[in-house]
């Protein structure tokens, strides 16, 4: 197919590379340089897609990010990239193109039928009327709604790309490199500051590059040319086209996405497709432009009904004119250099048809002069055709653009280019929670007062102007870098006639009766949607975009906002100043996935920390769990055994000889100074005056409100040094709850905090036989029962290796811990291994260190507690102290009226009924299982588990008032319907009176 | 995203760094057992939570590890001042704007 709308000369375009591309399973031509836009309109493909919600062909409305309709599905298999803008999309050889939706075809869809047909029956908010009830259908309706629904697809396959994501500064970041982004930053270059210019583009230029004005006596895309070129030589400069500033956070934080390899294929050949920049800047320059804004009439949204701006821009930069015959529907001056540019490409205008009464603005007399007829004081008020526009009924308007004065008539078009006003790009300054302004004068509205180090230039203060653009960009890069600046531009600017501010054109028939007149495309929201929302009583902005999906989408709203607000406003009798605005959040456009992510995915998402004993792990077979970021082994199976098989046989070992347990997990932090005791004594809700160095002690950690946080053993090392241990998860927190109390409540103390968990690996054995193990490592420490007690601390010599030895137990058995400094734990772990081979030391996860502390009814502070238990609520009343002169964290609260009631939850154990049950964890528990819903929640399951030496299921539970409950049944209803019955019972199921420990 | 001015490190960084603390210069009851279940009620659970100028702690936790003082607006996240624990803001909601260096130094303890 030959490209039938392409100019012969002219463009930004090289007619010396031609380009092979397909859309649809049609094979085109186009030209490097061309977007996959300009090259569709090249070859005068129409229908690009079909709309969201009534299946309408649609057309190309836009030349750039603003482009609503032209959503494409491109490349395939796993490189499969949903929804880019065709505007947005360069051109290359082989590029697979297609529609997001349409079926079977965009080009013949039988969808449309359903449009045509239930469009009446589907008003705005339809979904929320028609699929309220009943509720449990939703997902059923959600279903069929989805796949009418929805636009491009992803790919089900792993990305084959990889994404990078980068840190950057500067002094001033300018974002947009078109006539005020480029001279912006040529100012602020020159100072010598470190300067960032972004444009969304792969040409810098922005509008020069489609403008026929001169800029200091050479043609507006050379001058950007040479603009580039300047900034590129400065080494202080960082160009990056390709690059959309998609959203700016506080404290002047840019997040950029930089497009490295998508102009070239599908799949990047080397390095990353894409880069996330992260910019902190100290100055921001905002000189995002403007976009032009359609107007709204019947079937304004025909396939050949574009932006005037952006049929200029085919015309001159793409060398491409999307029509032979056009009409010209416009409000302002703008509108008119697109009936010249039409008229210079050889193609022929109708008409150039004006609200404006009496347009008289210099362009205007140059059209006239051209001799295009101009119908001054009209309005198209609806198109016709049905896959493309074929004409457009014109009629006259009053001066205000309200009422139609006359009958219409048609004109016979294939192009109506529509110029209904700017809205400048105001998204970026809303993002930092700056309101826009309304600004009458330009009917728009422009970014309003900003408590950022901002900067703003050119078409997004609303001032259109070529000249004033670039001396703006001028001032605002001067005053970024704090210098003066009298360098002016004269591009010899057209005088402008002034611009009348209209946005839905009337129609013979009223708004809910006339052919459909959009407003949002890409979102299908109509006039009369909005006209119908407001007579329901939506009277805010925010709640008829909410209600109507207006500026919803990955448009938000860039073409059909203000429409959408001006229409709001006439409905609601009141002006756009008074009903405001929405305001635009993250991103502006689209940010895939893959760049967010980066490097950070996979075994990158998030750090594992392995503890020095984890390669042995590894190579025996360890399944691991996740504690934090730590990898801890969960059990060892061997070979054949189910879980609770090694669970079985893990803890018998530990029960009958001995068992061994990386515990290099826990949190160790080391605490010195002359007040370290004083310190523990406010930090702990027991007493530290009086222990001695060699001795450990159990510590209950609580915040203020009484409630337990933390627990460990902490020993002491000597008179002004602890080793203070917390749980795995809590250790971070832990560390700062001490540097907060002692920063700012009591600096006069004198204590130091250090973190040692890394530093120090941990092997913890535990059973009748762990002393035998160690007394063959260690003979510089006597371990026997009489001299190293339960709750005693040597430091000693294990393996030849300097070690504290602490003799502290978590399973009710005789139990040491060994610490060696981390660099030795494999080896300690070797060594103890081999010491204990002739026991059958068992290596044990934190599955079976979980039953054998269950089985004595030791806690795990946030799992048997919620940060809503106290020490008595856990039946540790005994390690509270109760007199401390101090009064420790949390204890003034034990005597508030709703700690000290005697119906809290307390900790109990449970024993079920059947033996063989082993309760949810997690089970809801009631006193009566026949109660009618909603039950008494008398509390909950917090750790349950098999024990294989009692021979029957345990576990533990919150029950209120459970300490007087002992003996009695209580019952466990599941969502399966069985009820499991248990008794109330002390948690501690093994050796109650703790002779083991004590051997 | 946050530009912090540690006043311990004295450089200004990334959000990512610190940690929020809660309300700032909330002072522990000195004698807890000598006040009653309201005025300690008040101290654990009631927080001006303003719009607006707001003191709050922060911890450097991925730095020095130090806790300091912020002067940041809630409504618009403009940090005015940063301050060691100890000292007092000079930006508060009834003097929005910075008092002179001379009084700053008066102040500070």
């Amino acid at each position: 197919m030959s490209q039938v709308n392409r100019l012969a000369t002219g463009g930004r375009i090289d007619r010396s590379k031609p380009m092979s591309f397909s859309f649809n399973g049609k094979t085109f031509q186009g030209f490097d340089g061309d977007t996959l836009a300009s090259a569709l309109l090249a070859n005068g493909v129409g229908i690009v897609g079909r709309s969201f919600k009534y299946s309408r062909a649609r057309g190309i409305l836009g030349h750039g990010a603003e482009e609503p309709n032209a959503l494409m599905q491109l490349h395939t298999g796993n490189a499969a990239v949903p929804n880019p803008r065709a505007t947005q999309v360069e051109l290359f050889d082989g590029l697979v193109s297609g529609s997001t939706n349409g079926w079977p075809s965009a080009e013949f869809d039988l969808m449309e039928w359903v449009g045509k047909i239930g469009g009446k029956f589907m008003p705005v908010g339809f979904y929320y009327k028609t699929f309220m009830a009943p509720q449990k259908m939703w997902m059923t309706y959600e279903k069929f709604i989805r796949k009418a629904a929805g636009f491009g697809k992803l790919s089900l396959e792993p990305d084959p790309d990889t994404y990078d994501k980068i840190n950057a500064h500067c002094d001033v970041m300018v974002v947009g490199a078109g006539p005020a982004g480029l001279t912006a930053a040529l100012e602020a270059g020159r100072s010598g500051k470190r300067v960032i210019i972004v444009d969304e583009q792969n040409e810098f230029g922005g509008t020069l590059l489609a403008n026929n004005q001169t800029v200091d006596g050479v043609d507006a895309a050379t001058w950007a040319e040479q603009a580039t070129a300047q900034l590129e030589a400065m080494s202080n400069v960082l160009v990056m086209p390709r690059t959309t500033a998609f959203g700016y956070y506080d404290h002047n934080f840019v997040c950029a996405l930089e497009s490295r390899t998508d102009h070239i294929g599908p799949v990047s050949a080397s390095g990353s497709r894409q880069r996330l920049h992260r910019i902190r800047a100290h100055q921001v320059i905002l000189a995002t432009g403007a976009i032009e804004r359609p107007l709204v009439f019947g079937n304004n949204d025909l396939p050949g009904i574009m932006l005037a701006n952006s049929v200029s821009t085919y015309i001159n930069r793409y060398a491409v004119v999307p029509g032979n015959r056009c009409v010209i529907m416009t409000t302002n001056d703008s509108g008119y250099q697109t009936a010249l540019d039409i008229q210079a490409a050889g193609r022929t205008v109708v008409a150039v048809v004006d609200s404006r009464h009496a347009p008289d603005g210099r362009l205007v007399q140059q059209a006239k002069a051209a001799g295009i007829e101009i119908m001054a004081g009209h309005g198209v008020i609806e198109a016709q055709g049905s896959k493309r526009v074929t004409g457009a009924i014109v009629a006259p308007l009053d001066a205000a653009g309200d009422t139609l004065t006359g009958p219409g008539k048609t004109l016979s078009c294939d192009l109506v280019a529509v110029a209904g006003g700017w809205s400048p790009v105001v998204h970026l300054s809303c993002h930092t929670g700056s309101r826009p302004v309304w600004q009458e004068d330009i009917a728009g509205f422009v970014p309003g007062p900003s408590i950022q180090n901002q900067h703003l230039a050119g078409a997004v203060t609303g001032d259109y102007k070529l000249s004033q653009a670039l001396n703006a960009g001028v001032q605002a890069g001067a005053a970024a870098v704090g210098v003066e600046s009298s360098h002016v531009f004269d591009c010899g600017d057209e005088s402008e006639g002034a611009a009348q501010a209209l946005y839905l054109i009337p129609h013979t028939k009223p708004i809910s009766r006339a052919p459909k007149q959009f407003v949002d495309f890409q979102n299908d929201v109509t006039a009369a949607g909005i006209e119908l929302a407001a007579r329901e009583g939506f009277q805010s902005i925010e709640h008829v975009k909410r209600y109507t999906a207006m500026g919803f989408g990955t448009d938000q709203g860039k073409t059909g906002n203000v429409n959408g607000m001006a229409i709001v406003a006439k409905a609601l009798n009141k002006s756009i100043a008074q009903t405001g605005t929405t305001i635009f959040r993250p991103a502006y456009t689209p940010v895939t996935f893959g760049a967010l992510g980066g490097r950070d995915v996979g075994v990158l998402l998030d750090p594992a920390r392995h503890t020095a004993m984890h390669p042995w792990h590894l190579a025996n077979g360890a399944e691991f769990e996740n504690v934090g970021q730590w990898k801890r082994p969960w059990y060892f199976p061997q070979q054949g055994e189910t879980m609770q098989q090694t669970l079985n046989r893990e803890c018998l070992a530990v029960r009958n000889s001995v068992g061994i347990l990386d515990a290099s997990t826990l949190g160790k932090i080391d605490i010195q100074g002359k007040d370290a005791r004083e310190f523990l004594n406010r930090v702990y809700t027991n007493a530290w005056s009086k222990l001695a160095p060699g001795k450990c002690r159990y510590g209950l950690m609580l915040k203020e409100d009484g409630m337990i946080f933390d627990d460990g053993v902490t020993a002491c090392l000597s008179d002004q040094h602890f080793l203070m241990t917390t749980t795995s998860g809590g250790a971070a927190a832990v560390l700062g709850w001490l540097e907060l109390w002692h920063q700012t409540e009591w600096p006069e103390l004198e204590v130091y905090f250090t973190s040692v968990t890394d530093q120090w690996a941990t092997c913890s054995f535990a059973g009748p036989n762990s002393r035998k193990v160690l007394e063959k490592l260690c003979t510089d420490v006597d371990l026997s029962a009489e001299a190293m007690k339960f709750m005693d601390y040597r430091e000693g010599t294990v393996a030849g290796i300097k070690a504290r030895i602490f003799r502290i137990s978590f399973t009710g058995e005789l139990s040491f811990e060994v610490n060696v400094p981390a660099d030795q734990g494999h080896y300690m772990w070797k060594k103890l291994m081999e010491a204990g081979e002739e026991f059958g030391i068992t290596p044990y996860g934190t599955e079976s260190m979980h039953v054998l502390r269950a089985e004595k009814g030791f806690i795990i502070a946030g799992q048997d507690t919620d940060g809503s238990m106290t020490p008595q609520d856990c039946l540790m009343g005994w390690a509270v102290s109760k007199t401390k002169s101090f009064s420790f964290l949390g204890e003034r609260s034990f005597t508030r009226p709703d700690t000290a009631r005697a119906d809290r939850k307390q900790l109990v154990g449970l024993k079920p009924i059947d033996p063989t049950v082993v309760i949810p964890e997690g089970s809801q528990i009631v006193m009566d299982p026949n109660q009618p819903i909603p039950m008494d929640m008398m509390g909950h399951v917090t750790s349950s588990y098999w024990s294989e030496c009692l021979g029957h299921g345990i576990a533990m539970g919150t029950v209120k008032s459970g300490s007087d409950r002992m003996g009695q049944t209580v019952y466990c209803p599941q969502a399966d319907g069985r009820v499991l019955a248990a008794q109330i019972c002390s948690p501690v199921f093994y050796d109650p009176k703790g002779d083991h420990h004590n051997d | 995203m946050h530009h912090i001015y540690c006043p311990y490190c004295e450089e200004t960084r990334e959000e990512e760094e610190y940690s929020y603390t809660g309300e700032a210069h909330i002072e522990r009851p000195k004698d807890p057992a000598a006040i009653s279940d309201e005025a300690w009620g008040d101290y654990l659970f009631f927080r001006s939570n303003p719009r607006g100028i707001h003191h709050e702690m922060w911890y450097h936790a991925a730095g020095c590890r130090r806790y300091f003082n912020v002067t940041r607006n809630t409504q618009s996240y403009e940090i005015h001042e940063t301050y060691k624990m100890g000292e007092l803001p000079t930006v508060t909601a009834q003097v929005p704007t910075p008092a002179p260096k001379a009084a700053q130094q008066g102040e500070a303890s």
